[in-house]
Formats: structure tokens, C-alpha cells, sequence
């Protein structure tokens, strides 16, 4: 069976799905290849002239300049943009991406350069736009009785429902191991897919970073749909949003994490954060 | 349980969950468009020229724009409007099921209708005449001599579309439906791993493989003029010899 499975490596080798990724030399003038989704507004999308708009378009050119490094910017779906970072096609991600556990297992990330709560959207006409809970936070990673009733109290208000989602997401993660069951996860390929179906009625909520909704909600698009729930963190949701790198990339990951230290301190970080998310969602010291 | 991979051994199991989809999805719209697809040769090979051009249009249609965007227009483009939502069809539409059956199955329609066409062009018109001469009527023609040359006529090429729908069923994946490329997609991006995608394309060779070698058996089926007869009664030519 070894040889089988080196016959596959060498034909995905082959077609191009894995290339020689080693370690570089990072230092000032490198050429750096960042990727991004361009389908997560206002993180990252495609304005209506075909260019990447967006906080992560914004600040990598702020931590480029910073670090005097040479940064292209490309865009890459999603679902693959993880094994696509490990196949050599580019060095960084900056793509909303949160920092979890198991993420770090394959790997590496700067320091955090955003941090945003999950929660639920539902349609504001709906059955579902009163649902409420005692406590206003979750935090995942300890949870006390309060909040263990308030993921019950979610957890049987969508019961027999449907909950959307994006796929390979934080938020997919924690549907899939403290709300599935009764209730159904179903997963889409952007956010902006997932959005048409809640507004068509399709799932009865969706679950995404607050920072994405907030500015939705405020535009034509989002008109209709309400917050409800708490605000999730922690755990499966992660430690923040940062840059992803390869692992044997840590010097590169370090670079970043300190042009993100400086970003944080001059103010640049918090002020491209108000400017697209409409609140202070950038990581603190 | 085989293992080909260093994989969780669930991997398989979790794949073949969404088997009955795949296979679903493939059956329904190809048992419905072959149907369809009958009526839609015999109108575009109908005398009335108005009829044919719409049949035209309508195969020129879904032969020239790509699935996945028939897909997503159904799936997506129809539930944005108020009036599909109100309307009686939106309990079908909403389903992202019947909106991939729909899809397929206006597709495949469109193709099949051209491989029949052509089984229906290929039957000579020498026997459809000898037909009218033996004082047949016109649905017995079709029945008895027309229809069966023709699907035999278009067996091969329909062999082919049947393997194209099995794999455009794939596409049903970007409209939430859990067939084995979405659960295959899942766990490789859980897994950061292409591996469970090469599970995913083990299963659709096998279904093909399974495909392919019962289209080859119905072509064997349907050609006892090419082959040798297996009887046990001599040669014609011998009774004549014997007979002397």
C-alpha cells in the first residue's frame, strides 16, 4: 500500500497540486506572495470593477511597507487555500482567517491582527428574531453554566431547523460539534452564496464573524436580517484572526507579527478597522 | 474495510454516505431526460418548421451554456425573485434537490435529444419504406422498426452521456446537496488533506466502470444480427449439403 500511496504523491506532484515549498531567506526586498478569498466583505472581496478591496487589501500594504518587503496580492478560494499555501503557490495568508488549534497543527500564524465574535443571523420577520439568551458572550474555551445554557437554549430553538454556513470555517467547526443533531448544517462554498439562501428563505439562520455582518446588516443587502444570540468566542472559534504562513516560514510569521505590533501601536490598525467594519475590531497589545 | 491511505478508517464509510445522492442524482435526471429526450428528437425531426426551431433553440440553449451555471440560476437566480418564492413550484425549488434534478435533467434532455436524433437519422429509409409498403401504421413503424435500430444506432453515444452525467452530479455539490465530492471536500479541508478527494474519484470510477460495462452488455444484447448465433441448429448451407 506505501507504493500506491507514493504513486499517488508523485502524480500529484505531477500536476502541479504540490511544489517544492523550503524554507526562504526573509528579509527586507523579498518578494512575498499573499493570498486572499476576495469574497468576504468587508475583509476581503472584489469591488465592482474586479479589484480585491477590503481591511486585509488595506493592511497588507501597510505591513509590506513597514517590513520593505515586495508583497503581491492573489486570490484563491477558500476551500483549498490552506493546502494551497502548503503546495508553494504563496507565502501568506490574509484572508479572515481565525488562529485555532487546529490550524496550528499544520501551520503557523503571526500574531492577530483582528478579533471578532461569531453569531447567528436570522431574517427579522422571522420565528427566530426574538430568540435571546441570559448571557451576551460565549466563551468556548471555558464555559461556565450560564453559558452552557445559552448553547442549549440555541441548540433547541433551531431544532428540526437549518443553520448555513460557510465550509472549512471556525464557525462549521462549531456547528458540527455543539449544535448539529437536530438541527442540520448546511455548508457553502462563499458567504455571499449562503446570504442569497437566507434571504430566500432556504435556512433559517446563518452563522458568521460579527465583523462580516455588522457592515452587511447596515447595506440594501443585509436589509431584513437581525443579530440575535450571544457572541461566541474561543475554542473552535480560535484566538483571533491573523496571518497564516507555512511553518518552516516562521521567520516570515515573526516579520509580521511585528509589523503588526507597530501597526497596533501607531493607531493604523484600529483606525482601517472602524473604517471598514464600522467598529474597532482589530487585536489589541 | 480496504485502507489505501494513512486515513482515519472512516474516511470510506463517510464518502459512501453520500452514494445514494450521487446515485440519485445521476438516475433520476437521466431516466427522466431520456424521456423527455424521445419526445424533444421526434419534434425536432417533426415537419412543422416552427416546432423544430423550437426544439432547436431550446437544445442550443442547454448545449451552449455550462451546467454549473444552469445550476446556480436555478438554485440561486430563481429564489431571488418574490414572485417563485409565492408561487406553488417554491416547496420544489427551495429543495437544493430538485433544483439539481431540474438542472441535470434540462440538460441531459438537451444532449440526448441529439444522440437520438441521430439513431433516428441512421435507420435507412429503405426499411421504413418497405414498412409503408407492408401496409404498416405509422406508430408501428416506429415501434417495430424504426425505434429499435435507432437506440441501438444510438447506444454508444448515449453510453457516453451517462458516464458525463455521473460525473457532472459533482456539480450538485456547490448547492449544498452532501454527495460524495461535497463530504469529500469537507473532510479535506477538516483534514487540510487531498486524500479523501482521491477516495471520492475511486468510487466514481467504479460506478463508471459498473456503467460503461452495462451499456457494453445492452449494446451485445441489442446486436443479434453481428453476432454468431448460439443455437444448436446447423448451418443453412449444411442442410442444403445434407440434404442431398
Amino acid at each position: 500500500m506505501k507504493k500506491l500511496t507514493t504513486l499517488l504523491a508523485v502524480a500529484a506532484l505531477a500536476t502541479g497540486v504540490a511544489t517544492a515549498a523550503s524554507a526562504a531567506d526573509w528579509g527586507k526586498g523579498s518578494s512575498v506572495r499573499i493570498a486572499t478569498e476576495g469574497a468576504y466583505a468587508p475583509w476581503n472581496y472584489t469591488d465592482s470593477s474586479g479589484n480585491l478591496v477590503g481591511f486585509e487589501v488595506d493592511l497588507y500594504k501597510d505591513l509590506c511597507a513597514r517590513l520593505e518587503l515586495e508583497c503581491t496580492l492573489q486570490q484563491q478560494a477558500w476551500e483549498g487555500i490552506i493546502p494551497a499555501l502548503q503546495a508553494g503557490k504563496y507565502d501568506a495568508i490574509m484572508a479572515g482567517m481565525s488562529i485555532t488549534e487546529k490550524r496550528m497543527e499544520v501551520i503557523t500564524f503571526s500574531r492577530s491582527y483582528a478579533a471578532t465574535p461569531g453569531v447567528f443571523v436570522v431574517k427579522s420577520d422571522g420565528p427566530f428574531a426574538d430568540l435571546k439568551t441570559d448571557v451576551d458572550a460565549v466563551t468556548m474555551s471555558e464555559l461556565d453554566d450560564a453559558e452552557k445554557a445559552a448553547i442549549a437554549t440555541v441548540k433547541e430553538a433551531f431544532a428540526g431547523k437549518t443553520i448555513g454556513v460557510q465550509i472549512a470555517t471556525t464557525h462549521e467547526n462549531f456547528l458540527n460539534e455543539f449544535i448539529a443533531g437536530d438541527v442540520t448544517v448546511k455548508t457553502y462554498d462563499t458567504q455571499e452564496n449562503l446570504d442569497l439562501d437566507l434571504q430566500a428563505g432556504r435556512v433559517d439562520a446563518a452563522l458568521a464573524a460579527m465583523s462580516y455582518w455588522k457592515p452587511l446588516l447596515e447595506k440594501d443587502e443585509g436589509k431584513g436580517l437581525k443579530i440575535v444570540g450571544p457572541g461566541f468566542t474561543g475554542g473552535p472559534f480560535g484566538n483571533g484572526v491573523g496571518a497564516g504562513i507555512r511553518k518552516e516560514d516562521q521567520a516570515l510569521a515573526d516579520m509580521f507579527s511585528k509589523a503588526i505590533g507597530e501597526a497596533i501601536a501607531d493607531g493604523t490598525l484600529s483606525k482601517l478597522a472602524i473604517e471598514h467594519f464600522g467598529f474597532d475590531a482589530s487585536a489589541k497589545e | 474495510m480496504i485502507k489505501l491511505f494513512d486515513q482515519p478508517d472512516n474516511t470510506w464509510e463517510l464518502i459512501a454516505n453520500g452514494l445514494p445522492w450521487t446515485l440519485t442524482l445521476a438516475g433520476s435526471s437521466l431516466a427522466l431526460g431520456f424521456f423527455l429526450a424521445i419526445g424533444l428528437a421526434l419534434v425536432r425531426l417533426s415537419p412543422y418548421r416552427p416546432l423544430q426551431a423550437l426544439a432547436y433553440a431550446y437544445v442550443y440553449l442547454f448545449r451552449s451554456t455550462p451546467l454549473l451555471v444552469q445550476i446556480f440560476l436555478i438554485y440561486y437566480g430563481l429564489g431571488q425573485f418574490e414572485a417563485v418564492q409565492q408561487s406553488f413550484l417554491w416547496p420544489l425549488l427551495r429543495e437544493a434537490h430538485w433544483c439539481a434534478i431540474l438542472a441535470l435533467t434540462l440538460n441531459t434532455t438537451a444532449y440526448t435529444a441529439e444522440i437520438i436524433r441521430g439513431g433516428l437519422l441512421a435507420v435507412p429509409w429503405g426499411q421504413v419504406e418497405a414498412a409503408k409498403a407492408c401496409g404498416m401504421s405509422t406508430w408501428l413503424r416506429f415501434r417495430r422498426v424504426i425505434f429499435p435500430q435507432a437506440i441501438r444506432q444510438a447506444l454508444p453515444g448515449y453510453g457516453n452521456e451517462i458516464v458525463l452525467m455521473i460525473k457532472s452530479t459533482s456539480l450538485a455539490s456547490t448547492i449544498t446537496i452532501l454527495d460524495m465530492t461535497l463530504i469529500a471536500r469537507k473532510e479535506t479541508s477538516a483534514t487540510f488533506s487531498i486524500e479523501p478527494l482521491f477516495i471520492a474519484a475511486a468510487f466514481y470510477l467504479v460506478i463508471n466502470f459498473v456503467a460503461t460495462r452495462g451499456v457494453m452488455w445492452l449494446e451485445y444484447r441489442l446486436s443479434p444480427d453481428l453476432r454468431e448465433a448460439k443455437t444448436g441448429r446447423t448451418l443453412p448451407d449444411q442442410d442444403v449439403a445434407n440434404a442431398h
